[in-house]
């Protein structure tokens, strides 16, 4: 079954541009990811193959690949707290909206070596593509505010970047590891794969996967989003039978 | 250990948890607080979402609160006609502070208005306590402590539909009990607490009901204020997590006890230096926030998911 839905998403993976000789095979080791009451986090490998179409000469360069992964997105505010008379408070605020909850930036060296900036701009690689200046609210920009979204977003492990995250295994075969962490958002990844020969981009492939809950864990979400009362209740009456519990084991009058 | 949160979408460390909901529920027992002016701070701090905090300490609460209540009760230490009084007021209180709390959200500065709050309130009531117990284990030192001449009672004792309280041994008017009560709930409501730090130095000092039946009767008020809090939080907002108040209700509940009895074994003016340096130290804390100046300036929350 595993194999199969490996194949499949081998046929699906789109070769970009007639132009090109080559085209990319990506292939993902899971595209759901479950989650269970001792789920801490999950490793997915991605595989690519560069295939030249036939073209047996030999390579002018070497290639280049770079893996973005981005969880579901949602708006962020960005607050910053100012001094107001002795008290330290959230005086301003930024607004950034399609921001992915999870981002994951993967490469075999680092992105400036691999394409110049207007390139990386027009693929969007890089976390600064990736969470552009995207401002819902009628503030000004500041850029202060953008770079402590990242900086928070890293320090939190759910803003990666790595450029040794890539791995050649072949001249025209790479790996790469996509490591989600515990709190991993719940909802759809998508993974999009760019291949540069020279600076130059030669391929593109995506791929998606999904994180979601098991039966157990997705049943208590269901019922507490659901039936909210009756969850209410069912939470009080616990409580209680807990509390009255314990004080029939410690009972020793 | 680690476990998955259902709700609050993260794992957690199990022991972590456990330690902290049994050192809340020690304080619990002990005090007759409720304890949820610790447990928010803490949980926050372990990067809980606050929504899932606050909403999961009701079954938590009432879960250690049902221990130390029935433990009371055993002991005869309740006064429920003064528990009821307290009750009624109570929920008339909560019912208020919920909507004041949705006008001032949709105002904008909820977080300031309740880290203020709660350095005003923690602050001085932390104050109050520690100060009028440190006098009084200075003035047991020196002599025996003066009691109030029979026949002498405060003003708003004496207001009309009085009521007598054989448990507490009072004969006063319920007015200033319903409003102290309604007090409590409203600012329990708008900061996320049950509001038995509040609730017990009241009883002691201004109403003079034993210390014993004090903590009794706060836990059996904050039983029922916080079974309510749980479904309402279910219904509406649904960031109750199941695990995650199993874990804080094991670990409490256990707490509580070993804390009731402590209770029970110290002198009650000891334990008002304790309550009151306790209240005070969480004070400190929250103004430490917003006094100096923070190492991160800046904070990002997610506003809105698409999935």
């Amino acid at each position: 079954m595993k194999i199969l839905r490996t194949l499949l998403l081998c046929l699906i993976a789109a070769p970009f541009g007639s132009a090109q000789a080559e085209t990319l095979i990506i292939s993902l080791s899971r595209e759901n990811v479950l989650i269970q009451s001792n789920f801490a986090g999950e490793r997915l490998s991605l595989f690519g193959v560069i295939d030249r179409g036939g073209d047996t000469r030999a390579l002018p360069g070497t290639y280049d690949a770079v893996v973005t992964v981005r969880g579901p997105r949602g708006a962020v505010t960005v607050r910053r707290k100012d001094r107001f008379g002795p008290l330290w408070l959230n005086l301003d605020e930024r607004r950034y909206i399609a921001i992915p909850a999870f981002l994951e930036i993967l490469s075999n060296r680092s992105l400036p070596l691999i394409a110049d900036a207007s390139l990386r701009d027009e693929y969007r690689l890089g976390l600064d593509a990736q969470v552009p200046q995207q401002i819902a609210s009628r503030a000004a920009n500041d850029p202060r505010f953008r770079d402590a979204l990242q900086r928070l977003r890293k320090e939190q492990d759910l803003f990666r970047e790595s450029a040794s995250g890539v791995k050649f295994i072949a001249p025209n075969v790479f790996q790469a590891a996509i490591e989600l962490p515990g709190k991993a958002p719940i909802g759809n990844y998508d993974i999009d794969v760019v291949v540069f020969s020279n600076g130059a981009l030669v391929a593109r492939g995506t791929s998606t996967f999904r994180v979601a809950k098991t039966a157990v864990e997705q049943t208590v979400a269901t019922l507490a989003v659901e039936h909210g009362v009756l969850f209410g209740i069912g939470m009080a009456m616990l409580s209680l039978f807990i509390g009255w519990l314990a004080s029939v084991i410690f009972r020793r009058d | 250990m680690e476990i998955y949160l259902p709700i609050a979408e993260m794992p957690v460390d199990v022991f972590l948890i456990l330690g902290m909901g049994v050192a809340v529920g020690f304080i619990s027992g002990m005090f007759g607080v409720g304890g949820g002016f610790l447990l928010t701070p803490l949980l926050i701090f372990v990067g809980i979402p606050p929504a899932v905090v606050v909403a999961t300490q009701g079954p938590q609460i009432a879960a250690s609160s049902m221990t130390g209540a029935l433990s009371y009760w055993r002991r005869k230490a309740i006064d429920f006609k003064l528990g009821g009084v307290l009750l009624a007021g109570g929920l008339l209180g909560t019912l208020l502070g919920v909507l004041f709390f949705n006008q001032m959200r949709r105002i904008g500065q909820l977080e300031t208005v309740i880290t203020i709050s709660y350095v005003v309130l923690l602050g001085g009531v932390g104050t109050l306590v520690s100060w009028e117990s440190l006098r009084a284990v200075a003035m047991s030192r020196k002599g025996p402590v003066k009691r109030r001449r029979a026949g002498r009672h405060a003003w708003y004792e004496g207001l009309p539909l009085k009521w007598r309280f054989h448990r507490s041994g009072l004969y006063i008017s319920v007015i200033p009990i319903l409003v102290i009560a309604g007090l409590i709930g409203f600012a329990g409501a708008v900061l996320g607490i049950g509001g038995g730090f509040i609730l017990v130095p009241a009883l002691i000092y201004i109403f003079r009901v034993p210390a014993q039946i004090v903590v009794g009767t706060s836990l059996f008020q904050i039983l029922f204020t916080m079974l309510a809090a749980t479904i309402l939080h279910a219904s509406t907002n649904h960031s109750v997590d199941l695990f995650l108040a199993l874990i804080l209700m094991v670990g409490g509940v256990f707490g509580a006890q070993f804390g009731a009895r402590a209770g029970a074994q110290i002198r009650s003016d000891y334990f008002r230096v304790l309550l009151g340096l306790l209240i005070l130290s969480v004070a400190v804390r929250f103004a430490t926030d917003i006094l100096t100046t923070p190492k991160e300036p800046f904070s990002a929350t997610l506003t809105e998911t698409v999935r």
